[in-house]
């Protein structure tokens, strides 16, 4: 089975997101970027399975401009066999990504999808699902555990109400949750070897995909900031400031 | 002029408070109705608490064997079907709504607006990304039906009690697909308020040191009257079931009275409770970012202050 990775870069996530004071974007010159961290995860969990001989090849997926090879590379050196680059410069909404890994579903056959559950710079949470339902196949989102046997998933999903298990048929698409697993860090020698892995790139318009009506962003602004708040001394003065406000 | 279709969460025959919120943004819409479409395997008691919800004009059900769980692949082709006619499609933005919308969104062909925080006009809304740390207005395509999750910590539960909109079976023809199957729910269930709708959260962090000490967090939320939260290093370390967890990655809340005791602060954590009402930090280190924004702070061994506090409550 080969099994397909969505692997975006985005803004690391110990960067503090500054909005630009015209209120046209966030600051992103000169910002660290990484891989999103729910996209390592997956990228670990498809490496995981293929030790355990369920899948024979795990190919990342990126979509962005000429210099996203350089992401790519990082997980060819996590241990990806190899790596395809959707070029454009281009931001892509949910959509047009999962129109996307339509495509290239169609072309590489996959038997199974990992994506991140969200992206952490548009926090949008949609592409996987939007996938599953274009490709007419099921889907286990926020997965924490993932068992794969007999051409079937189970799949423990992270749902407000606990811990659920569903069964899925394969092909399938996954959304891995913080708990799925612990990525694996990547050695200098893997670096060197990723090197001569090969990294197939498609310009986004030769995939003829509809990018539809994307949404469109008029407007970016700081969160209101709460007023500073009191030092009280001991558990006496806080209780009585918490009456007095009517919270106990 | 609109109409909203507003997807009915619900668990064990009865609906999640959550459902109201969602109303409660959609009447900041100003539609012409808004309609709430419950799908179960039994949906009477669930129709009938949905009926009292304050501003909703009609509630349509389809009851299908097949709807006994939510499953977005069984579940997206129904809502689908049912939107033709609506201009809005709204769901709440918990793990229910984020699972099946964006499902529903593909199938119609439109973008999804996650996390609607604001209505700003019939197609404009506020939304959060960079969890939080800034807030876009996004508008979406005027000639499209709009489908969007609702952030239900931006948005109080719509009052119920003094409705009684018509209750009205759908029939929804369309294939449901069986590769898909339910297999259990392991709940940490508690008879303690519900994390996400209650008025008041008590929160462990790292600081509170075990599972076993955790037991002090849970018997000063009892006294109270309070949910029991958790920073997403309380759960990792093992001391509390994931479900607990507040933050970008686990529950976003806002109650009225939020207490984060041995928590330092996190960014992804004060994301989860940036709205609540009044917070206020217990920790023995006074430089921990969370008294940043507290309204109340007090620097101190949790386990000394937290007797003190039953002692001080009576």
């Amino acid at each position: 089975m080969k099994i397909l990775v969505g692997y975006k870069r985005v803004v690391d996530y110990n960067v503090r997101i500054q909005v630009k004071p015209d209120g046209s974007g966030v600051v992103t010159d000169g910002v660290k970027l990484s891989a999103n961290p729910f996209d390592d995860i997956a990228l670990e969990e498809a490496l995981r399975l293929r030790e355990k001989g369920v899948a024979e090849e795990v190919v990342v997926v990126g979509i962005g401009p000429a210099d996203l090879t350089a992401h790519l590379r990082n997980g060819l050196a996590m241990g990806a066999n190899r790596a395809i680059h959707v070029v454009t410069g281009d931001a892509v909404q949910p959509l047009a990504a999962a129109r996307v890994f339509q495509k290239l579903i169609e072309k590489e056959q996959p038997g199974l999808v990992i994506l991140g559950k969200q992206a952490i710079d548009d926090d949008a949470n949609q592409t996987g699902q939007m996938l599953a339902a274009l490709w007419d196949r099921p889907q286990a989102t926020f997965a924490s555990k993932v068992e794969i046997a007999d051409g079937k998933a189970t799949v423990t999903r992270e749902v407000d109400a606990g811990l659920e298990v569903i069964e899925t048929e394969l092909p399938a698409v996954i959304t891995t949750d913080l708990r799925l697993n612990e990525p694996r860090f990547i050695k200098l020698p893997d670096i060197m070897k990723a090197k001569s892995k090969p990294i197939d790139t498609i310009e986004f318009a030769s995939l003829g995909v509809e990018a539809g009506a994307p949404l469109k962003t008029t407007h970016y602004a700081a969160p209101a900031k709460r007023s500073k708040g009191v030092m009280v001394k001991d558990a006496a003065e806080l209780v009585a400031a918490l009456k007095q406000k009517g919270l106990l | 002029m609109s109409k909203i279709l507003v997807i009915a969460e619900h668990l064990d025959g009865k609906l999640n408070s959550s459902t109201a919120r969602a109303v409660t943004a959609a009447a900041a819409v100003k539609p012409e109705t808004i309609d709430v479409l419950v799908l179960a395997d039994s949906v009477d008691a669930i129709a009938a608490e949905a009926a009292r919800i304050e501003g909703v004009s009609r509630v349509l059900t389809i009851a299908r064997a097949e709807n006994a769980h939510p499953l977005a692949a069984v579940l997206a082709p129904q809502i689908a079907k049912a939107a033709a006619g609506y201009s809005h499609v709204f769901a709440p933005s918990t793990t229910f709504g984020k699972d099946v919308l964006p499902r529903v969104a593909a199938l119609l062909g439109v973008a999804q607006v996650s996390d609607v925080m604001s209505v700003e006009g019939s197609h404009s809304f506020k939304r959060p990304i960079y969890a939080g740390n800034a807030i876009i207005t996004v508008e979406a395509d005027a000639g499209s039906p709009v489908v969007a999750t609702i952030r239900t910590a931006s948005w109080a539960a719509a009052p119920s009690g003094a409705s009684n909109a018509p209750v009205e079976a759908l029939t929804i023809n369309v294939a449901l697909p069986s590769h898909t199957r339910f297999v259990e729910l392991q709940s940490g269930n508690s008879d303690r308020p519900d994390l996400q709708s209650a008025r008041k959260v008590v929160s462990g962090g790292r600081g509170v040191g075990s599972k076993e000490n955790f037991d002090i967090i849970f018997k000063f939320a009892d006294k109270i009257g309070a949910a029991v939260g958790a920073s997403r290093a309380a759960v990792d370390a093992g001391y509390v079931p994931s479900d607990l967890q507040v933050g970008q990655t686990g529950k976003i809340i806002a109650p009225e009275l939020y207490m984060a005791i041995g928590i330092s602060g996190a960014i992804q954590h004060l994301t989860g409770i940036k709205d609540a009402g009044t917070i206020v930090a217990i920790n023995k280190d006074g430089e921990a970012p969370i008294f940043e924004i507290a309204d109340f702070g007090l620097v101190g061994d949790l386990f000394k202050i937290i007797p003190e506090l039953e002692s001080a409550l009576g």
